[in-house]
């Protein structure tokens, strides 16, 4: 996983509530076995008019905008499916950061194990930002995580809350997994003691 | 302390925790399926890393399978690919492995109660999010991403941060001709998309212990669609029941001490909740969906809402896009709209309870000439009771396509889609935009319901038929 510290981009405005992950990533693209390449179809029924060509209106089609690393969304982003796709969309496209009045549980998880920040402000300065965002490339947002702080282009700056472990995660780029298995003796532990639970039992398939 | 149902399950599995409150919890099922794993076992072959615990691990395909002619094999390469790729990994990695041909082959939240995988007490999770569904047993169940799935491959624990506490009492008797997707529907419909964030909600009440275990898992299956990481339901001796005799559920004297304990399985007296929800859906009409997320619930006799009287912006233009979306013009009734497909199935209402309800409504009528109406059972097992209970041909005389188990058109991965601008009467459980495939339009409901919009070819209160 890569690391996150500071991030200075562009920022996209998506001014829509409840962007689910259908609309992220349609259920029809997550035939793909591998982890990247499905930036090419991020919002596809958004981005996309039915003859295929692009959508000029649409937000990430605009030149100012193509190469936006953050997103300022809607609340409730991400509600919907639990896939892991519709982060991977996001990150294959280049968005590293997402900035939203509020996500959906499972998106959110999500994202930090992909490296994507997601950061939860309120509604006003959600709107803040949304304002500064159309104002395309003069409009460059600094997300300084170790700070957990994020600077608008007229230099007002606004902090967010962040769990320590999973800032801790993003900083160093470090694998959950990895992290896990230096407490292989507790879970072997547990098993020893939970092995025997009549309402635990083992599956052997016939 | 007094503790909730969830407080329960939740100490039960805790296995270390760090000190800024983020658990280690362990796991005691895992259910794979073929979209959400490739990259997990990639990931483990890549970092040289086993499956912990083959023996708490079970893996189906059902969200590409195609639903007719399964002898044929898969058409669709990509399809074919990811099934291709989990029998690979399963073999590989030593995973236990329900195969497409076998009957016990299924959707995975409807295998996995019916086979006595997922167990009251247990803490069950699987790259899906209706993985709630289990919840109906008691169980703490909920859906993970991909990068969660191989965790918990190597680990057999997950790191969480505990959920809020959340009970929906549902009190007073269903009526006739409303079930426990009506119930579901209601719910959503009164808390929203967002009303159980960051909550388990625990589902209580006369009307819920009323409910079979079928109508439980409907119940809980649609949690997350009212935002909740879980839903569950307190075990009981209708549980106990459905337990008893399933291939890989305990049996004899282990069953009786696993009961024993079961019985420990309820919120204590007391027990705090951070958010209750009561309602009564003792007069309760058939529900159904008017838009394009499944919080947009009006009962049947009801009429599409007119955005103008919508007073906030970001809701109102939400309203005019899906009014916009599905075709449907303000203050117009919901009964008469014409539909062209019905579809019967999802975890959500694909059980042998659920075709009963079905059939009973089509029993010695037609389909409406101009309607496709197809059920799809929830596992091959289901399919082979329907067609023994004479269900199978109640359908198949009044006009259904009786198809194979799987998730079929629920989420359109395998042929089983709606063509652009299709209007569907469907008792899965999302519609939002293309859902059933690219710019067709659903509208969700109960089987009954369902199956008597198939009839009439248009949306219709069931109770006028029964
Ligand atoms: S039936 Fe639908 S909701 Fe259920 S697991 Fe399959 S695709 Fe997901």
């Amino acid at each position: 996983m890569e690391k996150f510290d500071i991030l200075e981009a562009v920022a996209a405005p998506l001014p829509m509530a409840n962007v689910d992950t259908d609309k992220i990533i349609p259920a029809r693209f997550l035939k793909t076995i591998r982890r990247s390449g499905l930036g090419a179809h991020l919002f596809e029924d958004l981005r996309y008019q039915v003859d295929g060509k692009e959508n000029p209106d649409f937000i990430l089609n605009k030149p100012q905008y193509r190469n936006a690393k953050i997103l300022i969304a809607g609340r409730n982003f991400g509600c919907g499916s639990s896939r892991e796709h519709a982060p991977w969309a996001l990150l294959d496209f280049g968005i590293k950061c997402l900035i939203a009045p509020s996500f959906a549980d499972i998106f959110f998880n999500n994202c930090f194990k992909n490296g994507i920040l997601p950061v939860t402000l309120t509604e006003i300065e959600c709107k803040a930002l949304m304002t500064d965002a159309e104002s395309g490339s003069n409009a460059r947002i600094i997300v300084d995580l170790k700070a957990q702080a994020i600077s608008r282009p007229d230099g007002t700056v606004y902090t967010f809350e962040i769990d320590t472990f999973r800032k801790r995660c993003l900083l160093g780029g470090l694998d959950d997994i990895g992290l896990t298995l230096e407490h292989g003796v507790a879970i072997t532990e547990y098993e020893a003691k939970s092995y025997a639970d009549p309402w635990r039992p083992r599956i052997e398939l016939i | 302390m007094a503790s909730t149902l969830f407080d329960k399950i939740w100490a039960a599995h805790v296995v270390d925790s760090m000190p800024d409150g983020t658990v280690m919890l362990y796991i005691d099922r895992h259910l794979v399926h073929e979209v959400t794993s490739p990259q997990a076992f990639d990931g483990l072959r890549l970092s040289g890393r086993s499956v912990r615990r083959v023996d708490a691990t079970v893996a189906v395909a059902d969200h590409n399978v195609p639903t007719e002619n399964r002898a044929a094999g898969i058409a669709e390469p990509e399809s074919a690919l990811q099934v291709s790729t989990l029998e690979r990994n399963v073999r590989e990695f030593g995973v236990p492995y329900i195969p497409v041909t076998d009957w016990r082959q299924g959707i995975v939240h409807v295998i996995g109660p019916e086979q006595g995988f997922s167990l009251p007490g247990m803490t069950i999770v699987c790259g899906d999010s209706h993985t709630s569904t289990h919840g109906a047993l008691g169980a703490l169940a909920f859906g993970i991403g991909t990068s969660e799935v191989e965790h918990v491959l190597a680990t057999q624990t997950l790191l969480q941060k505990p959920a809020k506490n959340m009970l929906v009492r549902v009190d007073g008797r269903l009526p006739a001709g409303c079930s426990a997707k009506d119930i579901i529907l209601a719910i959503i419909g009164l808390i929203g998309t967002a009303g159980g964030t960051g909550h388990v909600i625990e589902y209580a009440g006369e009307a819920i212990r009323a409910l079979d275990m079928a109508g439980r898992m409907t119940v809980c299956n649609m949690s997350i669609e009212a935002g909740a990481r879980a839903g569950l339901i307190a075990p009981d001796d209708e549980t106990f029941e459905y337990i008893r005799n399933r291939p890989h559920a305990p049996k004899g004297d282990a069953l009786d001490h696993a009961i024993e304990y079961w019985r420990t399985l309820v919120s204590d007296g007391g027990a705090h909740y951070d958010k209750i929800v009561v309602l009564d859906v003792g007069a309760l009409p058939p529900q159904v969906t008017w838009g394009t997320s499944p919080e947009t619930v009006v009962p049947i006799t009801g009429r599409v809402p007119d955005p103008a009287d919508i007073q906030d912006d970001d809701k109102r233009a939400q309203a005019i896009r899906m009014l916009e979306y599905m075709d449907l013009t303000p203050g117009q009734p919901l009964a008469g709209t014409k539909i062209d497909v019905a579809f019967i199935g999802s975890c959500t209402n694909s059980r042998i309870e659920d075709l009963r309800a079905a059939a009973a409504v089509a029993r010695g009528r037609r389909v409406a000439s101009h309607v496709r109406a197809m059920i799809v059972p929830g596992s091959g097992l289901v399919k082979l009771q329907a067609e023994a209970e004479g269900l199978a041909k109640i359908f198949t005389d009044a006009g259904f396509e009786w198809r194979e188990a799987g998730c079929s058109m629920c989420l359109g991965m395998n042929p089983d889609r709606l063509r652009p601008g299709e209007r569907c009467a469907s008792t899965s459980n999302r519609n939002f935009e293309g859902r059933q495939g690219p710019n067709g339009r659903t509208h969700l409901l109960s089987p009954a319901m369902a199956a008597a919009a198939a009839i009439r070819g248009a949306l219709v209160d069931v109770r006028e038929m029964l």
